[in-house]
């Protein structure tokens, strides 16, 4: 073998497993202890299908004690609490998710199956940057735009998904704490070890029993949460078809929820664009994360003119996209999170051959066991198709075209989603009106799938309501001063 | 074909094709060049990255105070980087100023490096200011010396006052006097370029003109062969294969220091222009001290424990 | 068994991320509350302003690019570094303003967590000074805050510590670099200070610290032309300060002198405010 052919290769490159120690078996974390469970299921590698732990499926008993926990420790102690003490518990966490960050890296990568890169690079550092942005509002909280020392709601209820587990608690734990509220979250079934290893974080801070619940379970536990009559506010993090179920669900009552649901992103390439750096856009757009993201840039809008020559440089683009260990550091496209979401990626794509789009995907080994989609695109797509209307939360991208930049904000806006959006263009002035006329809460241009803890994140129309980060996704956690002599 | 049928050579040719160049967005290439320097190139894949930098590293010295004794020495470490391990390959080149390539040549033939190429930097580097016929004698008395490569420079100042039609004919002179005795190398200076788009620009100007490499920088001036540059650089060849299949190599230079620099660039050529550019003949390092550090953790590798600076030899 | 003989500390200077002595060679006698005597502060000159001066223009440039979240982190670090002091301090003050060590620590404490506070306004000045403009016209118009560059602060006598979180984070939170005129009578905090702002992250440079005479330097602070600002919340006769800003008038310094308390308004105090304009259409 040639140096050459050697190098080409890359050998494995693997992040040591030995960093993390992970427990046969867990129970809930309430009031500051582990509680032993019951009712295990098993938790799994997606990548080979190995059992990692088992998870305890909380019921609606678990619940009760775990919202109980966390209204005695807001009224007893949370809610006395001065901004500035509950902003170094926040400095804290920080802190100890830094020190910590291999370690959680590693562990998401095993539980979630997204390359470890993207989880040291970017989930993990986000995480901890979530905690210190927020530490730095608690006692900055009459500045936040809701009058003269406001106040939290009290117990918060958070349900998070699977496809950013850590990252997902950090943008519902942080701004819920720096208000002043304390919390009972439920992670994501498949992906429940990052918040179980975050309940020692909290441990190792000295947080107050209470301030932070972690109940595990499926389906049934969220619905249990949101059902929950001590709780007053609610911050969902999922699927459009149970945001709308949980709406339908607080409608009688007086709970204030947050919904950060799907989405069918608009991509849009005009033909002045940075071509090369359009086309890392457009694959960072929608395979960063395996397209398990809710803002991913699931729809190419590419100007016609520069259509083909968009697609062959994106082809061979996608031909160096290594799909393998999520260990492996020089792994890009990791497994698809379960044998759940594969098939219903398998099932919309079918949909795609069999409407007559033209599938095409770079060869690529996939690994024996564990559960792999290859990059893929569909081109010839239509907004007549399913594939471009439902979100496939995989790797697949489907790819329109357009001919004036009307005919490509009527295509962007042909959805009942609006989360995110993309331009590409060098021409300051029409990405300006571009984005003024996008119905999306988040506007990339000439970037994408780019977030920060002082940026508003949210979505227009199904996409959900309200926005996390920032200002803005503050004051979701807090409700306006009575009055002004408070 | 002339200029490979994409211009005619007049002023309005180019400057149509240049201005057709899409834009680079710069916090994109950048954020693309860091991403692929986050590749983890590990044992075997280490190894061999590490023989394929060293058969790539154009050794140089480009100093005032350079003398024979100095040049002498550098042949021999080109020939021979490692006098205890013959298994270590020789370099891709060595490169001189004009009147010492004589004295590089004769050394090299006589230790056993006829097939190590002398390399001279010619058109008044590094500045690159002085009249045509200087830039011509001195062309002409580096390959007349034995040089088989000639590494000139651009005319910057001609660049960045948008006279593109009089850096391209300065170049196409040179590559007639080159003929096919010697392979022209076009740098650019990227550091004085500055934005992306020039270096584009710049790059694909360079090959329309005949250039067989293009290349960053002198080494004289910071910053020179940083990943995003170069990275813009080999699009840039791997865009022009598509257009007139042909390959242009790409030499950075300046900067590059250590091993992991080195494998960043190697990555680079490998994820963007593609593996048919690693080879010595489409690609090249310019560099002094890197071949010690590349030597150092080639011993590693081999012995398993570190190396230090006192088992290689200082040319 | 016999005494043992404490090793003493030399008070110097912090300019540049370094310790010299003044260019000068010139001390003075720091005493404590009871009189005796503590050390020889370094009494700064024109020329160790000048210097300090130099050290904070080459560093500002870097320090106001570096990200806001970087900055916080910074500014977070000093307070660990602060804390892990706060034993040193307190014995400090106590001595110099002859107060019991428990009074000296909970000043201690309450500088800690003001410099906490301020830390953690790096990224949320925007929501304070930060918008986007409804103008007449197809225009995108957004104005920011921006730091100014180089600020001098002249720092109270009183409350040496608190005076000194006071008088620095509100400055360099933003991404100004600042030198700053210690308290005279007390200035041994000041140069501790600085071992805290030496062992965190805080890029070289970014501040400096002076001890040395409020009269001799105070003039110097306000004319020099390479200095963008000015907090004088340390100078209270009527007749200097009416000097200092003759002289401020110079290159238009902006100065300001602020009362107590922890205020989001020191921060903004020394920024700009840059408006932009771009316009919509395809």
């Amino acid at each position: 073998m040639t140096p050459k052919d050697a190098f080409v290769e890359y050998a494995p490159a693997l992040e040591s497993r030995s960093i993390v120690t992970i427990s046969p078996e867990y129970g809930h974390f309430i009031n500051g202890e582990f509680t032993k469970g019951a009712n295990h299921f098993p938790s799994i590698n997606p990548s080979n299908e190995e059992v990692l732990s088992h998870i305890a499926l909380g019921n609606a008993q678990d619940i009760d004690i775990a919202v109980d926990a966390a209204r005695i420790a807001f009224e007893s102690t949370w809610s006395k609490m001065s901004g500035k003490e509950r902003g170094k518990y926040l400095y804290r966490i920080a802190r100890i998710l830094q020190e910590r960050a291999r370690e959680f890296a590693v562990l998401e990568s095993l539980d979630n199956g997204k390359p470890i890169r993207e989880s040291r690079d970017v989930d993990v550092p986000l995480a901890a940057a979530h905690f210190f942005y927020h530490a730095g509002w608690a006692d900055k909280l009459d500045y936040a735009g809701m009058g003269n020392s406001p106040r939290p709601h009290g117990v918060a209820g958070q349900i998070i998904p699977w496809n950013f587990p850590i990252l997902m608690l950090a943008w519902k734990i942080a701004p819920a704490l720096a208000a002043g509220n304390t919390v009972v979250l439920k992670p994501a079934e498949s992906t429940s070890l990052t918040a179980l290893l975050f309940a020692q974080v909290c441990q190792q801070a000295d947080l107050p029993a209470g301030v932070v619940n972690i109940i595990t379970g499926d389906g049934s536990t969220g619905a249990a949460l949101v059902d929950h009559p001590g709780i007053d506010k609610i911050a969902f993090t999922g699927s459009t078809e149970v945001g709308k179920a949980i709406a339908r669900a607080i409608a009688p009552t007086q709970k204030k929820a947050t919904l950060e649901l799907g989405g069918k992103a608009a991509n849009i390439v005009f033909e002045d664009a940075a071509i090369d750096e359009a086309v890392e856009g457009i694959v960072n757009g929608i395979f960063f994360n395996q397209g398990h993201v809710c803002c991913a840039g699931s729809r190419l809008l590419l100007q016609e003119d520069i259509a083909d020559e968009v697609l062959a440089k994106l082809k061979v683009r996608m031909a160096k996209i290594r799909v393998g260990d999520p260990l492996d550091k020089n792994t890009d496209l990791g497994a698809i999170n379960s044998s759940e979401q594969l098939q219903k990626i398998r099932d919309l794509s079918t949909s795609g051959d069999e409407e007559g789009a033209e599938r095409w995907s770079p060869e690529c080994a996939l690994p024996n066991t564990g559960f792999w989609f290859p990059p893929t695109i569909f081109t010839g797509v239509t907004q007549a198709h399913r594939i471009a209307r439902e979100e496939i939360f995989g790797p697949v991208l489907s790819v329109l075209t357009f001919r004036t930049p009307q005919e490509a904000i009527e295509k962007a806006n042909n959805t009942p989603y609006g989360l995110s959006a993309g331009i590409w263009s060098e021409k300051g002035s029409r990405i300006l009106w571009t984005a003024g006329r996008l119905q999306a809460g988040v506007i990339w241009a000439n970037t994408f799938n780019k977030f920060d803890p002082a940026s508003p994140f949210g979505g227009y129309k199904e996409s959900g309501w309200g926005r996390e980060g920032g200002r803005h996704g503050l004051t979701a956690y807090l409700k306006e001063a009575e009055s002004n002599n408070e | 074909m002339k200029y490979y049928g994409l211009v005619d050579g007049t002023e309005g040719s180019l400057l149509n094709f240049l201005k057709g160049l899409p834009g680079v967005d710069q916090v994109g290439a950048e954020a693309r060049a860091a991403m692929l320097g986050t590749r983890s190139i590990k044992t075997s894949s280490k190894k061999a990255a590490i023989d394929l930098a060293i058969s790539m590293v154009d050794l140089t010295t480009l100093e005032g105070a350079d003398t024979p004794g100095k040049v002498r020495a550098l042949a021999s470490k080109a020939v021979r980087p490692d006098p205890s391990d013959p298994t270590v390959p020789s370099v891709g080149a060595i490169c001189v100023y004009n009147d010492m390539v004589a004295i590089a040549r004769k050394h090299l033939d006589l230790v056993g490096g006829a097939h190590v190429p002398v390399a001279a930097v010619a058109t008044a580097f590094p500045s690159g200011r002085a009249s045509m016929a200087v830039k011509i004698q001195d062309t002409t008395d580096a390959m007349n010396a034995g040089a088989g490569e000639i590494d000139m420079v651009i005319d910057r100042g001609a660049f960045l006052s948008g006279r593109y039609i009089e850096v391209f004919d300065e170049i196409v002179q040179i590559r007639a006097l080159c003929g096919d005795k010697a392979h022209l190398k076009v740098i650019l200076e990227t550091g004085e370029l500055v934005t992306y788009d020039n270096v584009r620009k710049a790059s694909f100007l360079a090959m329309l003109a005949g250039a067989d490499f293009i290349k960053t920088s002198t080494g004289k001036v910071a910053p020179a062969a940083t990943a995003p540059v170069v990275l813009v650089m080999l699009e840039a060849v791997r865009d022009f294969y598509q257009l007139t299949n042909h390959r242009i190599g790409v030499k950075p230079a300046g900067g590059i220091r250590n091993t992991k620099d080195a494998i960043k660039q190697l990555v680079l050529v490998n994820e963007t222009a593609g593996p048919e550019w690693l080879t010595p003949s489409l690609f090249r390092i310019g560099a002094s001290a890197l071949l010690n550090d590349l030597l150092m953790q080639r011993m590693k590798m081999r012995d398993g424990y570190y190396a230090s600076p006192t088992y290689v030899t200082i040319d | 068994m016999s005494e043992r003989l404490e090793v003493n500390k030399t008070y110097k200077l912090y300019i540049g991320g370094a310790f010299p002595r003044s260019e000068s060679g010139r001390t003075y006698e720091v005493r404590d509350n009871d009189g005796q005597f503590i050390a020889n502060a370094c009494l700064a000159s024109r020329k160790d302003l000048k210097d300090a001066v130099v050290a904070a223009r080459a560093a500002q440039n870097s320090w106001a690019n570096a990200t806001a979240y970087n900055r916080g982190q910074i500014l977070y670090r000093i307070a660990e570094m602060m804390e892990g002091r706060r034993d040193q301090f307190a014995k400090e003050i106590s001595s110099a303003d002859g107060i019991s060590l428990e009074d000296a620590t909970d000043e201690v404490l309450a500088a800690i967590d003001r410099w906490v506070w301020y830390a953690g306004w790096s990224d949320k000045l925007s929501v304070l000074a930060g918008s986007t403009n409804p103008v007449s016209g197809p225009y995108y118009n957004f104005t920011i805050p921006e730091p100014m560059g180089v600020v001098g602060s002249i720092t109270p006598e009183e409350e040496s510590l608190l005076g000194l979180v006071d008088a620095i984070a509100p400055i360099i939170v933003s991404g100004n670099t600042c030198i700053v005129l210690a308290s005279s009578r007390a200035p041994l905090s000041a140069i501790t200070f600085a071992e805290v702002m030496a062992t965190s992250d805080l890029p070289h440079g970014v501040c400096n610290i002076l001890t040395g005479k409020k009269e001799e330097l105070a003039p110097w602070f306000a004319s020099h032309m390479d200095i963008n600002g000015l907090d004088i919340s340390g100078v209270s006769e009527p007749s200097l300060i009416s000097d200092i800003k003759t002289s401020g008038a110079q290159n238009l310094k902006r100065i300001h002198s602020f009362s107590r308390g922890q205020n989001p308004h020191r921060i903004l105090a020394f920024m700009e405010a840059k408006t932009i304009w771009h316009p919509i259409g395809v």
